[in-house]
């Protein structure tokens, strides 16, 4: 049985539909990159699985479990975490409080503060510092910490390279790296190409709330996926119009 | 003078009890609660009754009086000011606003107009002093009450900081949303910071009703009070609360001791005045006035 099945979601934003009937399946230990434009409903999409938006309609499956009633504070405890978008740190507390923030659902594992911090060293002088005054990548990692401090089953990573220099960015996914290797499985929304190929088994590009294309990261090439994202693969079915 | 000063200041204890969940309400569930003064009053008139009926005394009463405000404040919260907050900002203070009409009307109903204490029941503690150097006479009550307020402000400071429960609070009053994506319950916090919310509005009517009287009507000079305070210590600062008590009751008593009438006034004026400097300082706006902490994260 698939970790996490996703069934003809539907997503709206008042009168906006975000996402338009997508389905997928995420197995255990599977890496799926999502990518697409912005307002494609990678977000929303996440933010869905997360509980922080009600579906319209379809319903999202945990271990075969219906999630749709479920409050994503529960979500949490059954293995669900989101590193949100903009990373959303408690900037008036410390990263020590936010990583122990983390921890409220008490899932048990193997994830501490000190076990977080060795994975971010650069977080080690910064333990005591309110969020709100460090930089854009040491916020990114604490976002990640808090989310790992729930131990997790499905990690969901929303942009975490936004607005961080690359030299950053390599820095945020080598720490990764070792999680992704560990295989914990991951769901991530991200901008650069070739970083969403490189890090996953399996991609889905999304295009206007709907997935425009879905496959083995081996199997697809750029190209394709380029197309998915600006919506040229349509042309051969002759559905866009010029 | 300085005997002015130091009763001022543990007035000022009062001041920061009754403010104390005002400020606390306000700054984790955002909600101005227009009722606080009435439940104020609803506790005391609950002490006086264990008191005058039972012969229980107001300090053994608590025992029942704030287990009761505690429920009352969860239950407020879970089926009155959580609905009322998804229909908007407004409505909850126009619902606690009604709130505070019904209670003062029940309380009229059940009690009469009569004005009530709780003195009579604490024995000499109301009128008994110490005399301190400088033949300056404090009241016991007053010294009892200074130090709750202190005891309460730094124990609520010490929760918020130290326990997951407190972080759970603070995480909620920055990000409702963001608190549940990562495994706290909202809705379950927001009732548990209304409980102790009015815990502290219970121990606020306790000393209302042991330094003074009051009667059914006794809630709307409470809240102003509470409001005045919160608003010159900043809402959301558990010491500033403190320091905005002791500011009005400096204010009020230096107004006193400047003419008969200048109570009242003293603490308004301080008051108008904070609030202006503070509205010129950080533009209109109450947000600015009440001197919240920015809700963006990144």
């Amino acid at each position: 049985m698939s970790l996490l099945s996703v069934e003809n979601l539907v997503v709206r934003h008042g009168l906006l539909q975000a996402v338009r009937g997508v389905s997928f399946t995420v197995e255990r230990g599977e890496r799926l990159a999502l990518v697409g434009a912005n307002g494609a409903g990678k977000t929303t999409l996440l933010r869905a699985i997360a509980g922080a938006h009600q579906p319209a309609a379809g319903r999202v499956l945990l271990d075969g479990a219906d999630l749709s009633d479920v409050p994503s504070h529960k979500r949490v405890g059954m293995g669900i975490a989101l590193v949100p978008e903009g990373r959303k740190l408690f900037v008036q507390m410390t990263v020590e409080e936010n990583l122990l923030l983390g921890k409220t659902a008490g899932r048990p594992g193997d994830w501490s503060v000190d076990r977080v911090l060795e994975m971010f060293p650069n977080l080690k002088p910064r333990r005591h510092a309110r969020t709100g005054h460090l930089s854009g990548g040491e916020q990114q990692a604490t976002a990640i910490g808090r989310a790992l401090m729930s131990n997790p089953d499905v990690l969901l990573l929303d942009e975490v390279s936004l607005g961080l220099s690359p030299l950053i960015v390599d820095r945020v996914y080598d720490a990764l790296q070792g999680l992704i290797s560990s295989g914990t499985t991951i769901i991530l929304v991200e901008q650069d190409l070739n970083r969403a190929l490189a890090v996953s088994d399996r991609v889905i590009c999304m295009l206007e709330g709907r997935v425009a294309l879905e496959g083995s990261t081996r199997d697809i090439s750029r190209e394709d996926v380029t197309k998915a994202y600006f919506g040229l693969h349509r042309k051969s079915t002759g559905s866009v119009p010029a | 003078m300085s005997n002015q000063i130091i009763q001022g200041i543990l007035l000022g204890g009062y001041y920061a009890l009754i403010a104390c969940g005002l400020s606390f309400m306000f700054s984790v569930m955002r909600i101005i609660n227009l009722a606080h003064g009435s439940l104020a009053v609803f506790a005391a008139y609950a002490l006086w009754w264990l008191a005058s009926r039972f012969h229980v005394s107001p300090f053994v009463g608590l025992l029942i009086v704030l287990p009761l405000m505690a429920a009352i404040g969860w239950t407020l919260q879970r089926f009155l000011l959580e609905r009322s907050a998804r229909g908007g900002a407004l409505l909850p203070i126009l619902t606690t606003f009604g709130l505070a009409i019904v209670i003062d009307n029940l309380l009229f109903e059940q009690f009469g107009a009569d004005t009530r204490s709780l003195a009579p029941y604490i024995g000499s503690l109301s009128y008994d002093s110490w005399e301190w150097p400088g033949s300056i006479y404090v009241g016991k009550l007053a010294v009892i009450m200074f130090a709750t307020a202190v005891v309460l402000l730094g124990g609520l400071q010490l929760f918020l900081t130290h326990t997951r429960l407190g972080r759970s609070i603070r995480a909620t009053s920055e990000d409702p949303d963001t608190a549940g994506l990562v495994g706290v319950d909202a809705r379950r916090v927001n009732a548990i910071a209304a409980a102790i919310a009015m815990v502290t509005v219970g121990l606020a009517g306790a000393f209302l009703g042991m330094r003074a009287t009051f009667d059914p009507y006794a809630g709307a000079p409470q809240l102003l009070f509470a409001f005045e305070a919160a608003v010159i210590g900043g809402a959301g600062s558990l010491w500033g609360t403190l320091v905005g008590g002791i500011v009005l009751a400096l204010a009020q008593t230096l107004g006193a001791q400047v003419h008969p009438q200048g109570f009242l006034i003293g603490g308004h004026a301080v008051f108008l005045v904070v609030l202006f400097v503070r509205l010129s300082t950080s533009g209109l706006g109450l947000r600015g006035l009440l001197r919240l902490p920015s809700r963006s994260a990144s």
